[in-house]
């Protein structure tokens, strides 16, 4: 337990995104390795990792290759770069970081399943690491890990670079294949899944950043190698995104099962200006808020989700006592109402009540009787949505009405922000 | 304004590489904005007829991503994040300080054209050095008065009488931005200029 890093184990190199540099680390074995084995022996030892996507759901990452039917082609990798969720920036670190490894994450996804094209759809805001991948792209390419026949192997793979333009939708699976058709990026209905009927209706592999990064290490070291790191259901290590009230936030690679506590405390610092921790919410702006009596809980998928929350993109936001729960749900409300793509009407009709309401706590002009409608909101989107976007819309405001109603009567009461006005008479 | 020659070649060799001409939608939205800082409808007639598509899909896909302007703004586009990670750690105080010393509203363009500001409820992916901003392309971590002081000042020399004029740089705009740091603050401080969009009437 603890810090292991695997990823970013090199990460102190300088000039780690050229590709010599890459190389003198270890670089490309795992891709040359890789080249050397059947694809079923290489989708059999990622199934026997037990690695499970880094994207948000967890889905184990060999399953989701053998799904892909049988004899149909052509079939796509596309990898996701969109990182959008609010409180994460660790695929941008990964990529600007490192860009071979996860071109060579890539490399090896492909050849694995089958595919001779692949695309990594990146968020339109993230130019430099775009930039750091269309130079590893190209360094690739001239030394043969890219093209008609890789390595002389008779292996052929191009990967194509699409850069969004400003959409969080675009980050659900179905909705960034149909953007990466050039349409509006709308979320598609499932079943079919992508790895049936994805990409121009072709069968489909979307895999996250962090996901395709962990694969060189896995091809090189094994799937035991990397299944004793971690816990039984989630292996290996993930990189935490830890934000707000600590006093070094940054990315943190750690075994998974390590404490939160471990996180915060000690590779954080603790909170800051040596106040009291009030809550924290792993995963993503989607995820419920824990306490300080979850400190002691593992950051594993399952475990999180034991506790009541989700672990999702590997976001750790830290809020100390003089946080506003009530506004920081706000601002979460207001991202969803925001980037709701319109297609149906719970998801979007919904988001805009809340946030309304939200405003009015905030304003002052709320009524006790409005929490309760706030959490009636909540379940006519949760459920009824027709993506996850807007289930999970509700799921941090729902979570945080259910541990600091108090917060949200109290602004009744007092008829405005009680933190805002202590804020305000501290400097006065 | 028709599109410079360069920009038309870029959108047939895109198109020839995806599976589907369509799919270089929005690769083409993003070059016709290089060369022009922003996207009209006349520009986007010009992408239909050389991507051979309606026009009217060309505009239904690029009224839904957030990231194509319709209509010119300063040389500079500063955005702030206020989604909860980066109001944690002060970004509305942050913003109302911007507010005030670019003396426009949220959204509004300084007297001078030199920078249209605008908050966002994004997250833009660097909760980690909140309070943050992007400025054009680059992201600045750790915001204090101060630093935002500096940044406006740097902007605003950016755009000293001289350097407006527009120059056969679309490549080097294209991508190049300076670099960020993964963690902590950014060195940006030193890094140069670079500037928005070049063929932008002033
Ligand atoms: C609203 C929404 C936004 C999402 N955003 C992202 C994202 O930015 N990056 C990502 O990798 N996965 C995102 N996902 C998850 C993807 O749909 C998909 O599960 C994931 O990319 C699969 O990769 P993995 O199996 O490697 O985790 C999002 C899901 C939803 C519902
Ligand atoms: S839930 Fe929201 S984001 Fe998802 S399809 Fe419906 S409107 Fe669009
Ligand atoms: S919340 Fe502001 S950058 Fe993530």
């Amino acid at each position: 337990m603890g810090l292991k890093p695997l990823l970013t184990k090199d990460f102190h190199t300088e000039n780690l995104e050229q590709l010599a540099v890459y190389e003198r680390t270890g670089g490309y074995a795992g891709f040359k390795k890789a080249l050397e084995m059947q694809p079923d022996e290489l989708v059999e030892l990622v199934k026997k990792s037990g690695l499970r996507g880094r994207g948000g759901a967890g889905f184990p990452t060999g399953n989701k290759w053998s799904f892909l039917p049988k004899g149909v082609y052509p079939r796509y990798l596309v990898c996701n770069a969109d990182e959008s969720e609010p409180g994460c920036f660790k695929d941008r670190y990964l990529m600007e970081k490192s860009p071979h490894q996860v071109l060579e994450g890539i490399l090896i996804a492909s050849y694995a399943i089958g595919c001779n094209l692949a695309f990594i759809y990146i968020r339109g805001e993230y130019l430099p690491q775009h930039e750091a991948l269309e130079a590893a792209i190209e360094e690739a390419r001239q030394a043969g890990y890219l093209g008609k026949n890789v390595l002389g192997k008779g292996y052929e793979i191009d990967v194509i670079l699409h850069r969004g333009a400003g959409a969080y939708i675009c980050g659900e699976e179905t909705a960034l294949l149909t953007s990466l058709e050039g349409y509006r990026g709308e979320p598609r209905l499932k079943p079919p899944f992508p790895a049936i009927k994805g990409l121009y209706g072709k069968p489909t592999v979307v895999n996250n950043v962090e996901t395709v990064a962990n694969l060189p290490h896995i091809v090189i070291n094994g799937a035991d190698w990397f299944g004793a790191m971690g816990t039984p259901t989630g292996k290996g290590t993930r990189v935490w995104c830890m934000s707000g009230h600590v006093n070094r936030p940054g990315n943190y690679e750690l075994e998974n099962g390590t404490p939160i506590r471990e996180l915060i405390e000690e590779h954080g610092g603790g909170v800051w200006k040596n106040r009291k921790l009030k809550a924290f919410q792993p995963g993503g702006a989607s995820m419920m808020v824990l306490l300080p009596e979850h400190l002691d809980v593992g950051l594993d998928f399952d475990a999180i989700q034991k506790a009541g929350s989700l672990a999702g993109a590997g976001a750790m936001v830290v809020m100390d006592e003089t946080t506003c729960m009530v506004d920081a749900a706000r601002r979460y409300v207001k991202f969803f109402h925001h980037e709701s793509c319109g297609k149906c009407t719970p998801c979007r009709e919904g988001t805009f009540w809340m946030s309304n309401l939200f405003d009015r706590f905030e304003a002052g002009d709320a009524k006790a009787t409005d929490v309760d409608l706030l959490l009636d909101i909540g379940y006519s989107i949760d459920g009824r949505s027709f993506c996850p976007l807007g289930d999970a819309s509700t799921w941090f405001p729902r979570s945080v009405i259910k541990f600091f109603r108090d917060e949200f009567l109290e602004h009744v009461s007092e008829k405005g922000c009680p933190f805002k006005r202590t804020a305000q008479e501290a400097v006065a | 304004m028709a599109l410079a020659k360069g920009t038309i070649e870029e959108i047939t060799t895109r198109a020839a590489r995806y599976p589907s001409k369509q799919s270089a939608i929005i690769p083409a939205l993003w070059a016709v904005q290089h060369e022009q800082g922003y996207v009209t409808k006349d520009a986007m007639g010009e992408i239909a007829q050389i991507l051979a598509l309606p026009p009217s899909l060309i505009e239904a896909t690029a009224s839904f991503y957030s990231m194509f302007l319709t209509r010119p703004e300063g040389r500079h586009d500063v955005v702030i994040c206020v989604n909860a990670p980066c109001m944690l750690r002060g970004a509305d105080e942050m913003t109302a300080y911007l507010g005030q010393q670019l003396g426009v509203r949220d959204g509004q363009t300084t007297k001078d054209g030199a920078i249209t500001w605008h908050s966002t409820i994004e997250c833009l992916g660097a909760c980690g050095g909140a309070p943050m901003m992007q400025v054009d392309h680059h992201f600045e971590e750790n915001l204090t008065p101060e630093r935002i002081d500096a940044i406006i000042q740097r902007l605003r020399r950016g755009v000293a009488p001289g350097e407006g004029a527009a120059g056969p740089e679309h490549a080097s705009d294209r991508i190049k931005p300076s670099r960020s740091g993964g963690e902590g603050p950014s060195a940006s401080a030193t890094e140069p200029l670079r500037r928005k969009s070049p063929k932008r009437a002033n």
